[in-house]
């Protein structure tokens, strides 16, 4: 028996790690712990941890197994720039491309003592709710191999879920963190827009993408949010501001005015209803105040995301181009070498994201979508702070249903509606946890707590609480 | 009919920032290819563009030295488009709200409106060979400040007038290079024609590719005469539309640059990935602390130096000029020396050669020692100009110039003396019928004893002593 093992049987019997009946994650050690690790116990963790994602292949969450650094094991979405690795965003497009540099979240996590270790599978350019549009084929759902992790960022939460990582890093542009943490019964959080540096991030809606923590707990997720997350000088919309680290001031006594959404509810399917339901009735049991409030209709924040990301995206893909990385299919001229390499190299909800991208961006449609979508936006963020005015967090559901079925969600637009509870938070840029409240059938259901800007305290100390209180 | 010529310029300067615009790469010209070059400039996936204050500080001060408003809000867009040198395929500009409106160039007898000048990311370079073509991205990135002017000119002199003030403009307030050469200072020129008296304007073509003042004015003149011969034909509407056409120095022709059809969409939209470009008030305090202008110090040389209003706007053309004069008068040359022996006789002798002063093999200290040499009569005004042609060749001393062609001039009395006695012994029968009353003579003495002296010595002495002597 690995020095590792022992370390990790000395705590389940010490009883530290209790939470675990509910994650049903029985066999890997938490963040916290791997970080108190020697160097050496540190080698042979690893060594496990290799043969234990070689047992679960079939996951398909990893897409490469690249090592850096002998820090602490942390995997990486595969739109994160790692150096020397091949860093490819799920894409066709970027096959072959290395990266020559590390993302600043790479940077900060080498400087507290965690490697990046292996990519994680994702949608496509993390345009997807399923991570079935990756080059590199699906990832399975950790808890049922017919359904899908949820997405973008499915490899990154299905790992963790599933015991093969210990945390990882993902990326959030309208739920790509929350959904799939709630699709795989782990702990996932999005920052506010500007906590975490983007600079390494492969663009998808640049107003939008925030790089946040998977974990397996509430407390992980506050560690690791806190090693990424501070202003950088490299990313213009990085906050410049002190940061207080979380980790070190969770708290799960604090009481709380919780506003829950009522005109959102009904959207949701009926095990997500009753979860809900018997979360807030938990939470007012722990001595929280609940407030009623109502959002604008979710349509809404269907159009103003999707205008806006599409368009954002149409311009973050066209240096996609063939010239100098990536894919390239040479054809008769300039023009015919973009569109045959561009054609090749991406996949169809790319292309069709690009499209509708262009379209809106074109003179004589700017006016009607792109800038509307911008003053929804703003109405949006409007709502939010008004909530605020008399709630710390607002309560909602991560997902309108639970984790379907491969091939399920054909028609984009169901797969886009798939997102209402999500996007409305990156519109805002707020931050939002997503964390497992219960099980349906053998399946997790999330919920997520969302915040005021900066304010990553309050809802970490929630769902800290919450996550108690459910154990 | 009558036409009227309506000119409108766009002017791309480069700003002569360290580093680029949006990373920290070096701006420095003729390195290796590529080597300039990070992920930022290179729109590798992830990176992410910060904005380089001194760039914004250089186009306050531009917008100051064209009493222009500086916004001291700002923000950047992305314009869209696909080509190989602009590696993000998309272009970091600012459409919706530049940093600079407003302002205004004077020339002469006219004030010629800038409607804006914005902040913008240079393209990188293609280089083509003949199967294939290479891309040089040390280019992309560097910071250009692109100053439009309103259609307010009516000639393409007009035109070049605008052009060469604010050329000078830019080199007074040290912004930029501004080399044509170079490229750090690129013309495109909206040209269209309308018949006289007409107040609407008619449809602008735009003319790319110019890098010469000279091709300014040709491209501008070709355009002009096609349109008016368009119209003249009755084919304006079919062979005039709003396009851009590039100038082919070597024909002396504008050519279509695509079809009618395939107007180019920039999709316009705010850029994500930057900040408003904000300017606090000690920021556009400082920066607002410009140098003497052109105009200004045109003024300030007629009212100090008591010199012609022409001669004040030929020195401070340029700034290396007003400053090569300057240096001369602090050294203590006359003005109206200085004047002469630099924009007539130095700048006539580099034009000559295709160079311009800041080429020049002699410096303002050395133009200043040979026009006080003049001045102190130790040489003539003639020898001067030898002097001159000297040193055009050669790197000496005016001294030893002087010394070496041989032409001090002599204004000791005994020696001019001893040389008309000589010239009167050996011409007395000359001598005799000078006094005999041909007086035409005294022209004969004065030639002979110059060229005894052979030219040194002071003409002035020669007549005062030869009538004495006579």
């Amino acid at each position: 028996m690995t020095k590792s093992l022992i370390a990790i049987f000395t705590l389940v019997f010490v009883g530290k790690i209790r939470f675990r009946k509910l994650l049903r994650i029985l066999d890997l050690i938490t963040l916290k712990e791997a970080m108190k690790l020697p160097k050496e116990e540190l080698v042979d963790f690893k060594k496990d941890l290799k043969k234990k994602i070689d047992e679960k292949k079939e996951l398909n969450a990893y897409v490469g197994l690249e090592e850096s650094g002998d820090g602490v094991p942390i995997l990486v979405k595969d739109n994160i720039q790692v150096k020397d690795w091949s860093v490819t965003s799920g894409s066709g497009i970027l096959q072959g491309y290395i990266s020559p540099y590390d993302a600043t979240v790479i940077t900060n996590m080498r400087e507290s003592g965690l490697s990046p270790f292996g990519r994680a599978n994702m949608d496509e350019f993390a345009m997807g709710s399923s991570t079935e549009s990756s080059f590199y084929g699906k990832t399975l759902n950790a808890h049922d191999s017919e359904r899908v992790p949820g997405g973008s960022s499915g490899g990154s939460a299905a790992a963790v879920g599933a015991g093969v990582a210990i945390a990882s890093l993902g990326s959030d542009t309208g739920g790509s963190i929350r959904q799939p943490a709630a699709f795989n019964g782990v702990v996932g959080l999005k920052p506010t827009y500007g906590r975490v540096s983007r600079y390494g991030l492969g663009a998808y809606g640049s107003s939008l993408d925030q790089i946040g923590p998977i974990a397996q707990n509430v407390e992980d997720t506050a560690i690791l949010y806190d090693i990424i997350s501070g202003y950088d000088s490299k990313d213009s919309t990085s906050a410049e501001m002190e940061y207080h680290p979380t980790a070190p001031n969770l708290n799960r006594d604090f009481k709380y005015r919780i506003a829950v959404i009522d005109n959102y509810i009904k959207d949701a399917s009926p095990e997500i209803q009753k979860a809900y339901e018997n979360t807030i009735n938990l939470l007012q049991k722990m001595g929280h105040t609940i407030v009623h409030k109502n959002m604008t209709d979710a349509k809404y924040d269907i159009s103003a995301y999707y205008i806006t990301a599409m368009a954002e995206a149409s311009s973050n893909l066209a240096r996609y181009d063939g010239v100098r990385y990536g894919t390239r299919v040479s054809g008769e001229n300039l023009k015919d070498t973009f569109i045959k390499s561009r054609s090749a190299g991406f996949g169809d909800e790319v292309k069709r994201r690009i499209l509708i991208g262009n379209f809106v961006l074109s003179s004589g449609y700017y006016d009607a979508y792109y800038v509307k979508a911008q003053k929804v936006r703003y109405l949006i963020k409007q709502k939010y702070d008004e909530i605020f005015r008399d709630a710390d967090m607002i309560l909602s559901p991560v997902s309108p249903t639970l984790p379907f079925k491969f091939g399920e969600k054909k028609d984009p637009l169901q797969m886009y509606l798939s997102d209402i509870y999500t996007i409305s938070v990156n519109l805002a840029g707020l931050p939002a946890i997503s964390l497992p409240v219960e099980w349906s059938g053998g399946l997790p259901i999330g919920l997520q707590l969302i915040g005021k800007a900066f304010d990553e305290q309050t809802i970490l100390n929630g769902a800290y609480g919450l996550e108690s209180a459910l154990n | 009919m009558d036409f009227e010529i309506v000119i409108g310029l766009e002017v791309h300067v480069q700003l002569n920032t360290e580093t680029k615009l949006f990373c920290s790469c070096p701006t420095s010209f003729n390195e290796r290819e590529n080597s300039n070059t990070c992920p930022t400039c290179l729109a590798l996936p992830g990176a992410l563009p910060v904005i380089n204050r001194e760039a914004v500080h250089k186009a306050i001060q531009l917008g100051t030295a064209i009493d222009a408003t500086v916004n001291k809000h700002s923000k950047f867009d992305r314009k869209n488009y696909f080509y190989p040198d602009s590696p993000s395929a998309y272009q970091i500009s600012q459409f919706y709200q530049p940093i600079v409106e407003n302002g205004y160039i004077d020339i002469e007898g006219k004030r010629v409106r800038v409607a804006r000048a914005h902040l913008e990311a240079d393209a990188g370079k293609n280089i083509h060979e003949p199967n294939y073509s290479k891309v040089d991205l040390n280019r992309a990135g560097t910071p250009l400040l692109e100053i439009v002017s309103e259609p307010d000119m009516r000639s393409s002199d007009e035109a070049i007038e605008y052009l060469k003030k604010l050329h000078s403009i830019l080199r007074y307030i040290d912004i930029s290079d501004a080399n044509m050469q170079e490229g750090s200072f690129r013309c495109d020129a909206n040209v269209s024609i309308r018949p006289k008296g007409d107040e609407k304007l008619y449809t602008r073509v735009e003319i790319k590719n110019i890098n010469s003042f000279r091709f300014i004015q040709k491209a501008i003149d070709y355009e002009v005469e096609r349109q008016v011969e368009a119209w003249e034909d009755g084919v304006y509407e079919d062979e005039v539309w709003q396009e851009t056409r590039l100038y082919d120095a070597n024909k002396n022709e504008t050519r279509s640059m695509r079809g009618k059809e395939e107007a180019a969409d920039y999709r316009y939209f705010p850029e994500p990935d930057l900040l408003e470009v904000e300017i606090s008030d000690e920021a556009l305090e400082r920066y607002s602390k410009i140098p003497e202008l052109p105009d200004q110090k045109a003024e300030r040389f007629q009212n100090e130096l008591k010199i012609s209003e022409y001669d004040a706007k030929v020195i401070s053309s340029s700034i290396e000029l007003a400053h090569y004069f300057e240096d001369m008068i602090l050294h203590g040359a006359s003005a109206k020396g200085s004047i002469t022996w630099l924009t007539v006789e130095l700048l006539g002798r580099l034009n000559k050669q295709n160079l311009d002063i800041s080429q020049s093999p002699i410096d303002s200290k050395k133009l200043c020692s040979l026009v006080k040499a003049i001045e102190d009569k130790t040489i003539s005004g003639k020898a001067g100009k030898d002097v001159l042609d000297y040193l055009m060749e050669n790197d000496i001393s005016v001294d030893d110039a002087v010394e070496k062609l041989g032409l001090k001039q002599v204004n000791d009395d005994g020696a001019i003396i001893s040389i008309i006695d000589e010239v009167m012994n050996s011409n007395m029968d000359k001598v005799e019928q000078y006094r005999g009353g041909k007086d035409k003579l005294f022209g004969f003495f004065v030639g002979q004893v110059m060229k005894a002296s052979r030219g040194s010595a002071n003409p002035n002495k020669v007549n005062e002593l030869l009538k004495e002597k006579l």
